[in-house]
């Protein structure tokens, strides 16, 4: 993914001193022509993340966690995609009515993303330290020698061991471990303020998946920037995020500081998932399993989208698609940053 | 060929079999009643001994000289007992594919044995084999490239039936599949469809029926749920689990999840770079590993628990697996091992209890492959 | 990265295509048993490009098999009072006059007729061999590999090495009358090498899915493998490569006939050949062979790209 193009650097970053948030999508609506009908990936998704802050945004294949960030990237094919309402705002700049000059600008300079498949992502037959390099020599008219020295610097940030004796290199020498090093790297040359992960260890085995998630939270820190993390896996989840988004059938259906989905899930979805993992640290019993199957983006069942596999559906479920409201406490006291879409999230939660 | 000469010495302890090539009719009958004999339950039905798999690196287009090997799987033993789930994780790379297809008989290998009752399979060919393949069985990690996308599923999963007619007389097949169809939770109806009218989970459900259409006694699962979904892998889990106990099957169980594999196994083995580095029940593994790579490997496992994240101890390992074409001296993890000396270096360790727990009855008092063993806790540690 | 879009799309898709227990809003019925053959068709009927193609090959067949039909006129009787430089007459559809007269007084409209026979003959019989002979070749190299695959390869490359039309212009040189075996006899043995390199290819790549695997550990014999599990899931690639050569051999069987070592017959090489000598007087004698050949090569390359859509995987 390296996006170049010959603009003048914008001014330099200003910290994200004015407050809000980094970036806030409001009710965006994606949706896909296929032969099949129109398919409804993304339905009204509302997320924000600000500077030094980790987003998760969980959900299984066909949930619209991807969709939604390929829309915030401004990289969906379309047609066939079109996003018929919402709004993306980047420091409060709604992008979908901008320019394709100017998100050309933001995308890559001020948002990176990383993908899952790096050695997809990366060009085949050039180095890596000339893809590195290409960054600065396009973006900041650096010349060959010093954008090398810079491509260098980045691959000794990231860990790349002997960076200066590999920077010629092409990227299928590396390990996958080390591409998707490279890859953060190419991520963080700019300096970017948000960078958006979508399943960036799924690939790796589980012994480097630890350290790459590790250079990430800490990269993270470092540049105080904000990370969408975009996973299937709850265990990542638990280690890096600090709030969590759960997608199901292009919704949001639950959105929870970390601590607190893990341990009082507002939502049954949420709540069959946390069940249905296995735990490292005992046997346990039969697994929790949600019965059925996601749903048909096609023939998308009436009500919740999660009635027909839900245990605790009824008549209600049925006819009314929930509305995305503030859990409380059982006292009706405020929980901060708390939201479930479920008609009885009074019940999942407290009972 | 260094590799034959080691496989000679190596059947000292291990049941003996006829080294002839050309089996004649009279120890194939043999060797099919034995296959077909019945194991009790807890006694071992797959030994493997000393397994080894190199694959040729070559060079030249016409001519091909080989220029070195991958050592994919590199001197692996093991057994299976009825009725038990024997786990094999490792990273990618560790041959615990390659061993999978080893078992199959999908390759053959370089040195070593496989016994299932006592008979070499690996020396087995015509009818002797054929009726270890119908004992012998696999459950595939893909299950959208698993299923033949132009046969209907009736046909998959009457295919077993094609070739081996003896178990279903013709006119019962039909009614056969069905029965294994809704054995799977699939609707029986769906016999006419193909695979692409199905889910992910529904494949492999498919698959799984096509595994048990003969009635085998072992099923090598490889990888079998980490291409679905996080709440379908859980359905298939559990439809595995009651499978075996109904049909009494045996499971070799090969994932990259340890928390998977901790679930539906009764005994585990670790897997590094085509070497076993430690292998024992669920509990042993887990709650007192003794192999450094075990340990690094289980702290690396992220926690569905966020308020695990502050106080768990993360032992993160330095730098990449090493090649299997060119692997380290001695001991195969020392380069990426915090306790590596020079011993590590100069001396392959045995797979063996260690020395300083042999006798004691700790749950420590298991095989590891580590000159260094000591227990350590990773899973709980506070 | 479009290509992550495409593949959550074709997720989506995938699991609307089915009918899960768990919806009963469902109508479950509705949908029957669909082939992927039955898929490929479904696609192609809704096609206009395979709709445009296959009218005009069948109209191309019928004139192949009932020249009769279309006109009464022999096309090798010389009417030397029909001169040449009589323009055609382009009112009388279907009469003799219509396309007006070569120089020896033949009808070229009947020649027309009659020549559509040797290059759909010559097309559809040099496409049965080459296919036939290239599929078993790539076939049997794709599957058992090692050296086997060499020398077929290798043998394969030599043939391949051969420029087409060069050598099948040596070969039918050394024939004094050459019948419609003889040229197809020649194009298929220089032209059956992309058939094999397809089918290698294809045959290497379905070898190694896990569903040939699964094959093999049930112990299925190699012909069961062959041909129920590998040929059929290699076929599509081969079917559009020789579909579209089809176009390509017409072409091929009309330049050797251009240059006098085509067909020795009615065929539309021999009349272009013969037209090209005229064309500053009598333009038609070129005109209407060329028009017709470059209406049926054009019609085989539509279908090949329409069945190209219809069986390429990644567009499901």
């Amino acid at each position: 993914m390296t996006v170049i193009e010959e603009t003048s650097v914008p001014s330099p970053r200003d910290g994200g001193a004015d407050g809000g948030p980094l970036l806030e999508v409001r009710d965006l609506h994606v949706e896909f022509k296929t032969r099949e009908g129109l398919v409804k990936a993304v339905n009204g998704v509302n997320y924000s993340v600000s500077a030094g802050e980790t987003l998760a945004v969980l959900g299984e294949s066909g949930s619209g966690k991807s969709v939604t960030a390929q829309a915030v990237m401004g990289i969906l094919d379309m047609p066939p995609a079109r996003i018929p309402q919402g709004e993306i705002l980047f420091r409060g700049q709604d992008m979908l009515k901008m320019s394709a000059e100017e998100r050309r600008r933001i995308r890559g300079q001020r948002i990176a993303m990383i993908f899952q498949d790096a050695l997809s992502s990366l060009n085949p037959v050039l180095s890596v330290g000339y893809q590195l390099g290409e960054m600065f020599r396009v973006h900041q008219g650096m010349s060959k020698k010093d954008a090398k020295a810079k491509a260098i610097e980045l691959m000794d940030r990231v860990k790349i061991p002997a960076a200066a004796a590999r920077v010629n290199d092409y990227p299928h020498q590396f390990s996958g471990g080390m591409r998707q090093r490279i890859m953060i790297a190419m991520a963080l040359a700019l300096e970017p303020d948000l960078i958006i992960a979508d399943e960036p260890t799924t690939a790796l085995d589980v012994t480097v998946q630890a350290q790459v998630m590790e250079l990430l939270a800490e990269l993270q820190r470092e540049y105080n920037m904000g990370l969408i993390l975009i996973t299937h896996d709850l265990g990542v989840v638990a280690d890096v995020a600090d709030k969590i988004a759960v997608m199901y059938a292009g919704r949001i259906v639950e959105r929870a500081p970390v601590h607190q989905l893990y341990k009082r899930p507002a939502h049954p979805y949420t709540r069959g998932l946390l069940d249905s993992i296995p735990r490292l640290d005992h046997k346990g019993q039969e697994l929790y399993a949600i019965k059925g199957l996601p749903p048909n983006l096609l023939r998308m069942p009436s009500g919740c989208a999660f009635n027909p596999r839900c245990p605790k559906a009824q008549d209600i479920c049925r006819e009314e698609i929930p509305a995305l409201v503030p859990v409380t406490e059982q006292d009706g006291s405020e929980l901060v940053g708390r939201a479930s879409a479920c008609h009885f999230w009074k019940e999942t939660i407290h009972g | 060929m260094a590799e034959l000469s080691k496989n000679d010495e190596q059947q000292d302890a291990t049941p003996n079999v006829s080294e002839v090539e050309v089996v004649d009719a009279h120890s194939e009958t043999e060797a099919v009643a034995a296959i077909e004999a019945p194991v009790e339950r807890g006694e071992p039905i797959l030994q493997v001994r000393n397994l080894q798999k190199h694959f040729p690196l070559t060079q030249g287009i016409l001519f091909k000289r080989q220029i070195g090997a991958v050592k994919a799987v590199d001197g692996v033993s093991f057994d299976l007992h009825q009725g038990e789930t024997l786990g094999i994780v490792g990273e990618s790379g560790c041959g615990k594919s390659t061993v999978a297809k080893l078992l199959m008989n999908l390759e053959r290998p370089t040195a070593g044995e496989i016994f299932y009752k006592g008979q070499d399979i690996t020396k087995l060919s015509g009818r002797a084999l054929k009726a270890v393949r119908r004992n012998i069985q696999m459950v595939f990690q893909d299950p959208y490239t698993s299923l033949n996308p132009r046969m209907t599923v009736g046909d998959i999963i009457g295919e077993p039936f094609d070739i081996h007619p003896e178990v279903a007389p013709k006119g019962d097949r039909r009614r056969k599949v069905q029965e294994l169809l809704d054995v799977v939770g699939l609707n029986p109806e769906y016999i006419n469809r193909y695979p692409h009218q199905f889910s992910g989970g529904q494949r492999q459900r498919i698959g799984i029926a096509r595994g048990l259409a003969l009635n085998p006694e072992i099923i090598i699962c490889d990888e079998p749920v980490s291409a679905l979904d996080v709440s379908v892998q859980a359905q298939v889990i559990n439809l595995m689990e009651k499978l075996q106990d109904e049909f009494n099957l045996s499971y070799i169980f090969i994932a990259h999840d340890l928390s998977i594999v901790r679930h539906i196994s009764d005994r585990v083995g670790v897997m590094y770079l085509g070497k076993m580095a430690e292998i024992g029940t669920d509990t042993q593994i887990y709650d007192h590993p003794t192999h450094p790579y075990t340990q690094a490997l289980l702290s690396a496992v992220p926690v569905p628990d966020p308020d695990a994240r502050e106080h768990r101890e993360r032992i993160i390992l330095t730098g990449d697996v090493p090649s299997p074409a060119n692997p380290p001296s001695g001991c195969r993890f020392r380069t990426r091992c915090w306790k590596a000396q020079d011993k590590c270096a100069e001396e392959v360790p045995l797979l063996a209890v260690p020395e300083r727990f042999q006798g004691s009855d700790t749950p420590a008092a298991h095989e590891s492959a580590c000159h260094f063993a000591e227990e350590k806790d990773v899973v709980h540690a506070a | 990265m479009p290509d992550v879009t495409k593949t959550d799309v074709k997720d989506a898709v995938a699991e609307a295509a089915e009918t899960p227990a768990a919806a009963p809003a469902t109508p479950a019925k509705s949908e029957k048993a669909r082939s992927l053959w039955g898929d490929a068709w479904a696609d192609l009927r809704r096609s206009w490009i395979f709709i445009v193609s296959s009218l005009l090959i069948l109209f191309l067949l019928t004139i192949t098999f009932f020249p009769g039909w279309f006109t009464s006129t022999d096309p090798i009787l010389g009417d030397l009072s029909k001169h040449y430089l009589q323009k055609p007459k382009l009112g009388e559809i279907g009469s003799a006059d219509w396309l007006g007269y070569d120089q020896q007084g033949r009808s070229v409209y009947a020649r027309v007729i009659y020549g559509t026979r040797a290059s759909v003959a010559v097309g559809f019989g040099t496409t049965i061999v080459v296919t036939l002979a290239g599929g078993l070749v790539g076939m049997i190299a794709g599957y058992f590999g090692g050296v086997v695959d060499s020398i077929l390869s290798r043998l394969t490359d030599v043939f391949f090495g051969i420029p087409f039309l060069l050598g099948t212009m040596v070969a039918l040189n050394s024939f004094e009358h050459r019948t419609t075996w003889v040229v197809i006899g020649a194009l298929g043995f220089f032209g059956w090498t992309q058939i094999a390199r397809v089918m290698r290819g294809a045959v290497i790549t379905t070898k190694q899915a896990d569903y040939v695997q699964a094959a093999k550990a049930l112990g299925a014999s190699t012909p069961r493998i062959m041909f129920r599990h590998i040929l059929p899931n290699s076929l599509a690639p081969v079917i559009v490569v020789a579909t579209i050569s089809l176009g390509v051999y017409i072409g091929a069987e009309a330049t050797l006939s251009y240059l006098g070592l085509g067909l020795s017959g009615v065929s539309w090489g021999n009349d272009i050949s013969d037209g090209g000598n005229q064309i500053r007087v009598a333009q038609w004698i070129m005109l209407y062979p060329s028009i017709m050949l470059s209406i049926t090569v054009l019609a085989f390359i539509m279908l090949g790209e329409a069945v190209r859509n219809a069986l390429d995987p990644k567009m499901r």
